[in-house]
């Protein structure tokens, strides 16, 4: 094979990680820019979407799309609800201290890592998808009767990543209808612009911050449902994720919604083209250093008018 | 008496008591403590940082593998005595905080814990990247016969145990004597409002800098010693759990005293030792600990006994 058909390959792959970046980023970057805070825990919503898929859908009887997708219905929600807990036993007593949220929010990681690693175990564990079709890709080709068609051997995807893409562009652009053209997203950007206004015009800033927690939380978990079927559920999962979706938000600018997702895009295609051509760890490094040197140089990212 | 002999009086008394326990203490508890003293100038360089200057780093174990890898590498491949070995591990961890430092002081805030976290995330993908060298994960293991300064082998027990309350001993010491002096009023100065600091006219980012250069030579210390006594540097000492650590026991103990990263490290290492016996999963109870810190006691054990009447404690 010739390094085109690789490189291809590459970007579809690539495609769905940015596909599940973008909804795991848009969540936390939608808890920054309304709750000026950061949440470390956020990769254990994920995580704990990925495991309640599993647990949902094996709990299921009969066909594998039927769990999916009660799986899709039900684990978003309910990791959405313990996120609404965990902010108003946790982030609601400290009143919403940037520096002391992030050393909450470690804690949590912690405690949501090991319960899970002490209830679910530390296997991981496949989730069947709904439907899985293999789908070969065609290229173009010179011949002596001009362009031509031809299949170059492996290259090929499957009907469930195509899914995945479509779910997430579906999602997208309903949180983007959901922050524009609603009265809820209204109430949103008027916390983001101005907590202490929009107090004052009796807006429930305590039940909006509420909300928003479990909205992000709901978004990753969506994300670890959706992945879950390509990558199998386990109890560490939500690390990778985590790094990869600050470095989104932080290179997007923060609380900027079209600067995370163009800036998921780039990271999910970037690194499913690095990841052919360098080893992973180096790959890694590279990224937490672009992360590193973009806070210090450019603390307001691409797009983004703040810093952090 | 003064304020200033009491805390020594406090400190040394607290010195004695650790000589006087090297006698009684029955051989499990003796080899913990040794290890609790190591970890307690870890805990207290970043208590430097985190409990004086108020700068947040969330990348600590970055100097203390940062002390660990130049001891170690230097006397793997080198085949460096342990002497000249340590103050590679103590010049490693001066170099990596100075150019690390150096580019913190352009961020503030959330910005600052998340930069330190990524740069210790990068040295920790760096030390399993070069895993010709450092033996990843697994890790690198001192030949026994290796680790002796001067003739005394710090493999043996008992002077592990000294090497180790001596190193605590200058920590102490350092942390005190910096404490008492304007340096260290200068960075509670900087810690209460930077601005006003400014006005004052301090130049905070030259203390912000000697600060983290402080904090992390100290770590490195802790680090470089850490692998001398117990004969080991493994990949698991540069993650994100060990930069977690230090903040817990700084926290739990009472973050801006100079006892509490003792206090803390002390608490918290019997807390899952106790716990392990229950269960494997005992980051569960270092995470429930810093919800609960951060929730109920952000003073921590000393800082709440300082509040309520020693107020000398330095």
């Amino acid at each position: 094979m010739e390094l085109g058909p690789y490189i291809i390959l590459g970007l579809l792959e690539g495609l769905v990680t940015a596909a599940v970046l973008s909804l795991m980023a848009v969540g936390l970057s939608l808890v920054f820019g309304v709750m000026r805070v950061v949440n470390v825990a956020h990769g254990e919503f994920f995580m704990v979407g990925a495991v309640l898929a599993w647990w949902i859908a094996g709990s299921i009887e009969g066909n594998p799309a039927l769990g999916f997708v009660a799986a899709m219905l039900l684990a978003p929600p309910l990791t959405a609800g313990l996120a609404v807990i965990a902010d108003q036993l946790i982030l609601k007593r400290i009143g919403y201290d940037p520096e002391r949220t992030i050393v909450a929010t470690i804690g949590l990681l912690y405690v949501i890592q090991q319960l899970t690693l002490m209830t679910f175990g530390p296997d991981a564990r496949p989730v069947e998808a709904p439907f899985n079709n293999r789908l070969s890709i065609p290229l173009l080709e010179w011949t002596n009767d001009g362009l031509a068609l031809y299949w170059p051997w492996g290259l090929g995807t499957t009907s469930y990543k195509i899914a995945v893409i479509l779910a997430a562009l579906t999602l997208l652009v309903a949180i983007w209808l959901l922050m524009t053209r609603t009265r809820y997203g209204l109430i949103m950007r008027a916390t983001q612009l101005d907590r202490e206004t929009a107090l004052a015009f009796a807006i429930p800033v305590n039940r909006v911050y509420a909300s928003v927690f479990g909205l992000g939380a709901g978004l990753a978990a969506l994300g670890g449902v959706l992945i879950v079927p390509i990558q199998q559920a386990h109890y560490l999962m939500g690390h990778d994720p985590l790094l990869l979706s600050f470095i989104v938000v932080i290179i997007g600018g923060l609380g900027s919604l079209p600067g995370t997702i163009v800036a998921a895009l780039l990271i999910g295609l970037s690194d499913g083209i690095i990841s052919i051509f360098f080893s992973p760890t180096l790959a890694k490094i590279i990224a937490t250093l672009a992360v590193a040197f973009f806070l210090v140089f450019r603390p307001q990212g691409f797009f983004g008018k703040r810093a952090l | 008496m003064s304020e200033l002999k009491k805390s020594w009086l406090l400190h040394l008394g607290i010195v004695a008591l650790l000589l006087v326990l090297q006698f009684v203490l029955p051989s499990y508890h003796h080899a913990s403590m040794a290890r609790i003293m190591v970890l307690t100038c870890y805990a207290m360089g970043y208590n430097i940082l985190f409990g004086y200057t108020g700068l947040l780093s969330l990348g600590h174990a970055l100097f203390f593998a940062a002390g660990m890898y130049g001891l170690s590498l230097s006397m793997q491949h080198l085949e460096w005595l342990a002497g000249p070995a340590l103050i590679i591990g103590l010049l490693s961890g001066v170099v990596v905080s100075l150019t690390i430092g150096l580019l913190l002081l352009r961020t503030t805030g959330v910005a600052f814990m998340i930069v330190t976290l990524m740069f210790s995330q990068a040295g920790y993908l760096t030390v399993l990247y070069f895993g010709e060298f450092t033996r990843g994960d697994e890790g690198l293991v001192i030949q026994q016969e290796l680790r002796s300064i001067a003739g005394i082998d710090l493999s043996d027990p008992t002077s592990r145990y000294f090497a180790a309350l001596l190193l605590m001993t200058i920590c102490i010491i350092v942390s005190l004597r910096v404490v008492q002096a304007g340096f260290g009023r200068v960075l509670v100065a900087i810690r209460e409002n930077d601005e006003r600091t400014r006005m004052l006219g301090y130049d905070i980012q030259r203390h912000k800098l000697s600060a983290i250069v402080l904090s992390g030579t100290m770590s490195a210390a802790a680090g470089a010693c850490y692998c001398l006594l117990f004969g080991y540097a493994g990949a698991t000492f540069a993650s994100v759990q060990y930069s977690i650590f230090p903040l817990l026991w700084v926290l739990l103990g009472g973050a801006g005293t100079v006892l509490g990263p003792f206090v803390g490290t002390l608490f918290m290492f019997y807390l899952i030792d106790l716990s392990s016996g229950l269960t494997t999963a005992y980051m569960l109870i270092a995470g429930f600990s810093l919800v609960m810190l951060t929730l109920f006691a952000p003073q921590g054990l000393v800082g709440e006994i300082r509040r309520r009447g020693l107020r000398w404690l330095p």
